[in-house]
């Protein structure tokens, strides 16, 4: 066992892959010194340009032609330096990574894994700071990923390497210092299956990505007054571990989710949903979302706080749903 | 033309090929007409000689990407008729099980990757494709025709220039009909057109007569082997499109006579004369228009005949991570 940071981790993880499978490459802009926060370093060292490819500034070429790589056989990581950026290339995300297999009848496999820093990371503003995911698990075809964790974002991204379907991988910008412990050992972490880090009996509280740690802060602030809250880390949106959540729910009766997207149309109205659809009889309150009003992302420290779900806000939500 | 080295027997086949992209075309059409096929197809009746001379020339190893007006491409390389107007009409049987339709066909088999939807996408995956041939060390060529309206796309400088810095084994086809769907190109295009656009990027480009098709098939054959050793070139051919943008677009917005006196341009009319100069009868270039005619009309028929596919196939092939069939709760 190592202590590694998020970041670190992530980058062992596609070197172990890069090791293990000639297949596997990177593209991206920057890739060569390292990527804009260092998740790419030493790697062109290690394995040459060819395979960590540095690119012009072309989001929509970077995707487009790792659709074409991965229909030919290779397993492209795909680096798009912001989340938001991703966005010049959603045509051949959504209309092409997607739907080849389908269209073609099942002829075309695409193998790929399009890794989007994302979420709030201060004073980043508008364009820098977006949490899309919920965009993503709308559409078929598409796997949908977020770690929380240094030891996840190192074998969920292995594992999404060896996904033979596009994996929209979301590794969060303000947890690439957060360290953890990461096994030695090669092990493997299926896509779909959540983690309750955080076993309790009085409150479920659902959460993924930076959002799941403030959601554990709050967990233990909440244990101080007597209330023993159950925090699950969903790890993946879709698929998402359906079976993992009604089964806290039918234990504690109670649901919160939280999450730093915004709460219009966020991946939190489907759990609610499906939750208030399958497990109606054992809700005890109706389930709660927490997340972030619909407005932009603001610069200032002040404005950009008022989309930022803290643990406090937590804290008052779980007390309020289960009426203490 | 230069009669002494004229390849009879290549363009008697390239002659047979285009009239089997005619009449294939004719049959889909016919099948439109009678509600048989459901969506939009888009023919390529005019265009047959861009079609047959440049994908005459790729080996079925070789990897094509085509465009929602790609039945010739397909056709050309090698995909199999019947299942093509299977795939048209939503049948079993099509070659992507009825799920893409016209604008979706791909036939992987022998290399042919898929027309696509969306004006100019083929290009970047076109470049992955070739990025994918280098890293692997492959003795492969893509090539990726698209039509006018597409260098006005984003894709076209930012794939072209992908394919340079890279030195990707890649000939870009510029289809030329004219026409951006309804729009007479020129009206929308900016400077000189797809050749200079290329060349800025430092691609070597050349425009050919595309209703010619040995002119054609000279050039390709020559830029293919250039594009083996020296990375990307681009192929500009000026054809016409004879009929609407779909097949049911009357195609109004075309000047009075401008599609009639295009007619005189025909490429397989102009291919017939050649063959006629070299020595083949009028009857012997019938036949090869009537056997396709009747191989098309069978071909027709028996996807007429054929069933459509199960209601529970919509949800194979989606993925394998989160696959519908066992997410249900």
């Amino acid at each position: 066992m190592k202590t590694m940071t998020y970041l670190e981790a992530g980058r062992a993880g596609l070197a172990e892959m890069m090791r293990q499978d000639g297949s596997v490459w990177a593209l991206g802009e920057d890739l060569g010194r390292g990527g804009v926060f260092g998740q790419y370093h030493g790697l062109q060292d290690e394995f040459g340009s060819d395979r960590i490819a540095d690119t012009p500034i072309s989001e929509s070429c970077i995707l487009g032609s790792a659709v074409g790589a991965a229909m030919m056989g290779t397993r492209p990581v795909v680096e798009m330096r912001f989340a938001d950026f991703a966005l010049c290339a959603v045509d051949e995300l959504v209309n092409q990574a997607a739907k080849a297999r389908y269209m073609f009848g099942g002829q075309a496999r695409v193998p790929m894994v399009v890794r989007e820093p994302s979420g709030m990371w201060r004073s980043s503003a508008a364009q820098h700071s977006q949490s899309l995911e919920s965009w993503y698990t709308h559409i078929p075809g598409l796997v949908v990923v977020m770690p929380a964790t240094p030891a996840d974002n190192k074998f969920l991204l292995m594992e999404s390497i060896r996904c033979n379907d596009p994996v929209v991988y979301l590794e969060h910008k303000d947890l690439w210092s957060l360290e953890g412990p990461v096994d030695d050992q090669t092990e493997t972490l299926p896509i779909g299956k959540a983690r309750v880090a955080r076993p309790g009996s009085d409150l479920t509280i659902v959460s993924w990505s930076a959002m799941f740690h403030r959601a554990l802060e709050a967990a233990a602030i909440l244990a101080t007054q007597n209330v023993d809250a159950e925090v699950i880390d969903l790890r993946t949106l879709w698929p998402w571990d359906r079976q993992c959540v009604c089964e806290s729910v039918q234990k504690t009766g109670h649901l919160l989710i939280v999450h730093e997207a915004v709460q219009v149309s966020g991946f939190g109205a489907e759990i609610s949903s499906v939750v208030t659809e399958n497990c109606f009889g054992d809700l005890k309150s109706a389930p709660r979302r927490l997340a972030a009003p619909r407005i932009p992302i603001s610069y200032a420290p002040t404005m950009e706080d008022e989309v930022r779900v803290s643990a406090s806000q937590i804290v008052e939500a779980a007390l309020t749903q289960i009426g203490t | 033309m230069n009669k002494t080295n004229f390849d009879r027997a290549r363009y008697r086949h390239f002659y047979n090929q285009m009239c089997r992209i005619r009449a294939f075309e004719r049959a889909a059409i016919k099948a439109k007409d009678e509600n048989l096929v459901l969506g939009a197809i888009h023919p390529s009746i005019g265009q047959e000689a861009a079609a047959v001379g440049v994908c005459g020339n790729l080996r079925r190893e070789d990897i094509l990407l085509s465009t929602h007006r790609g039945h010739g491409h397909t056709l050309c390389k090698g995909a199999d008729p019947q299942a093509m107007m299977l795939e048209l009409l939503g049948k079993t049987g099509g070659n992507c099980g009825g799920k893409g339709g016209s604008m979706h066909i791909a036939d992987f088999g022998v290399g042919m990757l898929g027309a696509n939807g969306v004006v100019g996408a083929n290009i970047n995956i076109a470049v992955g494709a070739a990025h994918a041939i280098k890293l692997k060390g492959e003795d492969k060529v893509v090539t990726c025709i698209f039509g006018d309206g597409a260098i006005n796309r984003g894709p076209f400088l930012e794939g072209l220039n992908w394919a340079k810095i890279y030195n990707l084994p890649v000939l870009f086809v510029c289809e030329d009909n004219g026409y951006s769907a309804t729009t007479n190109t020129k009206d929308t295009t900016a400077g000189a057109g797809p050749v200079a656009r290329a060349q800025s990027l430092g691609l070597e480009a050349e425009s050919r007569d595309g209703n010619d098709v040995v002119g054609v098939d000279i050039a390709t054959r020559d830029l293919l082997s250039r594009v083996k050793k020296k990375g990307p070139h681009l192929l500009h051919l000026k054809t016409y499109r004879l009929g609407g943008h779909t097949s049911t677009d009357p195609a109004k917005y075309r000047p009075d006579g401008e599609a009639d006196g295009k007619w005189s341009e025909d490429p397989i009319a102009r291919c017939r004369d050649m063959l006629k100069q070299a020595g083949l009868t009028d009857e012997a270039l019938t036949d090869i228009e009537m056997a396709a005619t009747s191989e098309m009309d069978g071909i027709y028929e028996r996807a007429r005949d054929a069933a459509f596919p199960p209601a529970a196939n919509a949800y194979t092939d989606v993925q394998d991570i989160g696959d519908p069939r066992s997410q249900a709760f």
